[in-house]
């Protein structure tokens, strides 16, 4: 048989909960540092408004004869930069700017390509202009809907178990969250709509982890009355930590198939999963179960209240 | 009997094969005329990531359409007064859609309240203000009506929309409202978006007006338009190959005589004489009578053609003009005058529209999405399958069969619901992989628990399955909720996703929980093998 964790594995995390929290804490504050170093995280088109135009030259092109034609339009702020390999001859031309009708901006951009390169010389392969009440609308949904998922976990994990179990559960999301915020942050990589749909993934995946350690400790409550809960927590992150972490491992690797091959058009998606993942499968262990000992501080479950 | 290998079997095949029969005509495009009747209409449809396409969301201003109502109206209210004999001092649209009407005593009141009760039901007087012995009332428009001429704005854009689209000649596009005043517009297979864009938001308001020969342009130019005039620019003429540009300037009679409502039709011809196109129009049965009364009363002036706000052509009446022809002429390219045919038959949108989002994908993007999606969603796939068979033996063999028709039963869902695959969803898909092993994963640790405890592999395996299933059901319905959350929140792709995952993880529970227990149980019952594999 073969085994990454050997069956009896029995190691101490309830006492490493102290630590987890504050190294959690610490690193939850430094991407909020980051965050406030870089004036606000560094939102993409969808939430900003904006423009991104993906264009592929049939010839030699410079990023710098791209910006002197921009500079034409009254463009010259944008962002240019080459995509995917040099011999694509592929750039991304973003531009903070935006308009009450995006057809202004896109034919502005269209002139200056096609006065300076001439038409048909080059192949614009994608177009993403969002206008600033779209972008506005992009952001309150991807807010509340990230809220809502938050809540709809809390309200189901609390209904399936204990309340004091959906707690921890909720702080094990809230974390997983700040932490993939904060690290995307450090990176300054763009915030774009396949970045909140990796998130809101990351709230579903990272919940799994949580809900299957909590179904340990509820049967090993049951079996084990007189035991006490801190020990029940450690037995059972213990007997589910080889399923955590080979569940991990696979999604880890289909996430790195995802990164390395799957293109640049979803590395953004791949990237915030990736990081997600990570963050979801360390405070499944170090986050979610300890606080379900800390809410029983708080909250004595009935069978002690007896 | 549901205990029956041989019934479950059964139900598993007639599950997966049904699948399969719903996903074939998605993947195998040429199927002989003489099957075609045999499948399903219903396929799997790419997204305009992977094919190409344009996502478009237009704002319609329908503000505009209530300011141009709300000035008839007044017009209206002013001609009303001057039929009943009422004395007033002015009739006028103030900025917030109200209309201002000063009468010069209190008496003249009653009859205002008597024209609007009988002939304007829709106004309301709002207020009323007396100021040096005359009176100033407010009409406002009644809320209800307000809402209903914003509702029938949009509901004509959308269909002048919805002809232009048709005659552009755009498979399966998708044309919907979204809330209040906004068109979702999506056109798959576009390869010109910005020429998809003119044709689509074009307000394509075609009026014919006088030119005003009697006052000089040079001085209105200088400030000094003449009242019941306007001046207006001409549309932009192509300078011969060097394509610059000159704005041509026209003084123009204010009456509009006559508008792009009483067309009948419009077509593209080619001009004998400099081989260039124009578009032939034809007016409808009481169009052609009034064009043909105002070129008789107009001969050797000249009629300025206009469409939105610029002049085309204003040519001189040669001779009065019956039958009911016309012809737009401009220096055009073929496209231009093709698109401009289309507008002019579809009618002219009842407001302006603005681009609020614009996405487009060129189909060679689409195609290299679909490439590189399809090469890292196998790779993934087999790097799961490696990892899985190297850890659970001949158990892991059996979960990444499960795997594979776990992949089939989500594609032939979403053949059957014709859902539309994503870049994301493919990742969705392959994530889907990664995850429905979780199942197995969690089945086989907790087998491999009881084994350890000193249980028959059948014992093993029945304990792990039933001990195992409500951390599945649990874990898989919070995976579910978050989907429902990104379908409510995602746009064209990230809708692709929530899709498939859902899809995914519901397949997932199927071939990983009921399809894996019957090959267990079946080495475990029937052939009594004495040591598992796992």
């Amino acid at each position: 048989m073969f085994e990454l964790i050997r069956p009896d594995t029995k190691f101490d995390f309830a006492s490493k909960m102290k630590a987890a929290v504050i190294a959690s804490v610490v690193f939850i504050l430094i991407g909020l540092v980051s965050i406030v170093y870089h004036g606000g995280l560094n939102l993409g088109v969808d939430f900003a408004g904006g423009a991104v135009v993906q264009i592929k030259f049939q010839k030699e092109a410079t990023t710098d004869r791209l910006r002197s034609a921009l500079d034409g339009v009254q463009l010259e702020n944008s962002n240019i930069q080459a995509f995917g390999a040099a011999e694509n001859r592929e750039f991304l031309i973003r531009t903070q700017e935006t308009a009450a009708d995006l057809k202004v901006l896109t034919d502005r951009i269209d002139t200056a390509l096609s006065k300076a390169f001439g038409q048909g010389t080059y192949e614009i392969r994608r177009v993403e202009a969002v206008g600033p009440k779209v972008g506005k609308d992009l952001t309150q949904k991807a807010l509340l809907a990230l809220a809502l998922s938050w809540a709809a976990m809390l309200v189901y994990v609390g209904f399936r178990f204990e309340f004091r179990y959906a707690v921890g559960g909720i702080i094990a999301l809230i974390h997983d969250v700040l932490v993939t915020v904060g690290v995307l942050s450090l990176l300054n990589m763009e915030f774009t709509l396949n970045t909140v749909a990796a998130l809101l993934t990351i709230v579903g995946f990272s919940i799994n982890d949580t809900i299957v350690i909590f179904d340990r400790i509820r049967e090993n409550v049951k079996k084990k009355v007189r035991a006490d809960l801190r020990q029940i927590v450690n037995v059972s992150v213990n007997e589910t930590l080889s399923r955590t972490i080979l569940t991990s491992l696979t999604v880890f690797l289909v996430l790195l198939s995802l990164l390395f091959l799957g293109g640049p058009v979803i590395f953004d998606f791949s990237f915030t999963m990736f990081v997600g993942v990570i963050a979801g499968c360390y405070s499944t262990v170090f986050i979610a179960s300890p606080f379900v000992l800390l809410m029983e501080r708080f909250m004595p479950s009935k069978r002690k209240r007896k | 009997m549901f205990q029956s290998i041989k019934f479950r079997t059964l139900i598993a095949a007639v599950i997966v094969i049904a699948a399969a029969y719903f996903l074939l005509p998605s993947v195998m495009p040429e199927i002989p005329a003489s099957m075609k009747n045999a499948f399903l209409k219903n396929r799997i449809h790419l997204g305009l990531d992977l094919q190409g396409g344009m996502h478009l969301v237009l704002e319609v201003d329908t503000e505009k359409a209530l300011e141009g109502t709300v000035e008839r109206l007044a017009n209206a209210v002013r001609e009303g007064l001057m039929d009943k004999r009422v004395r007033f001092r002015s009739v006028e649209r103030k900025p917030d859609n109200t209309i201002a009407v000063e009468l010069p005593n209190r008496e003249a009141r009653a009859d205002l309240e008597k024209v609007l009760s009988d002939q304007f039901p829709d106004l309301e007087i709002k207020s009323t203000e007396a100021a040096d012995g005359r009176e100033r009332v407010a009409l406002n428009f009644r809320e209800k009506r307000i809402a209903d001429i914003k509702k029938t704005t949009l509901d004509q854009s959308l269909e002048t929309i919805r002809n232009r689209v048709d005659q552009f000649g755009v498979t399966e596009p998708e044309i919907i409202p979204q809330g209040d005043d906004r068109i979702l517009i999506q056109l798959p297979g576009i390869k010109d978006p910005k020429r998809a864009i003119d044709l689509i938001g074009r307000t394509a308001l075609l009026e014919f007006k006088l030119v005003d020969e009697e006052h000089g342009l040079e001085e209105a130019l200088r400030g000094n338009v003449p009242a019941g005039s306007i001046l207006m620019k001409g549309s932009r003429e192509k300078g011969e190959g060097t394509g610059a540009r000159r704005d041509t300037m026209y003084l123009l009679k204010e009456r509009t005589l006559l508008t792009g409502q009483s067309l009948e039709n419009a077509q593209v011809k080619i001009s004998d004489r400099f081989g260039e196109p124009y578009v032939a129009i034809k007016f409808n049965p009481q169009g052609a009578k009034d064009f043909d009364r105002i070129t008789g009363e107009n001969v050797n002036k000249r009629l300025a053609i206009i469409l939105d706000g610029a002049v085309y052509s204003a040519p001189v009446i040669k001779e009065r003009i019956s039958g009911g022809d016309a012809q737009i002429t401009g220096a055009f390219t073929m496209e231009e005058a093709r698109d401009l045919a289309i507008v002019l038959r579809a009618g002219s949108l009842p407001a302006p529209v603005r681009v609020l989002e614009q996405r487009s994908v060129g189909p060679s993007l689409g195609q290299d999405s679909i490439d590189k999606g399809v090469l890292s969603t196998i790779i993934g796939m087999l790097l799961v399958f490696v990892f899985i068979v190297i850890y659970y033996r001949w158990s892991g063999v059996v979960a990444c069969f499960a795997l594979m028709l776990n992949l089939v039963l989500l594609l032939g869902a979403m053949a059957l619901f014709d859902a539309t695959l994503t870049l994301p969803g493919i990742a969705g898909i392959v994530l889907t992989v990664g995850m429905a092993v979780d199942a197995n994963v969690l089945i086989f640790e907790r087998t491999r628990e009881e084994l350890r405890t000193g249980k028959t592999p059948r014992a093993a395996v029945e304990a792990g399955y039933t001990k195992a299933f409500l951390t599945i059901f649990d874990s898989n319905v919070t995976t579910l909720l978050a989907a429902v959350f990104l379908f409510q929140f995602g746009s064209g792709p990230v809708k692709g996703f929530a899709v498939t995952l859902t899809l995914g993880i519901i397949a997932s529970m199927f071939t990983a929980i009921f399809v894996t227990r019957i090959i267990f149980d079946h080495c475990t019952w029937t052939r009594k093998i004495e040591k598992l594999s796992i």
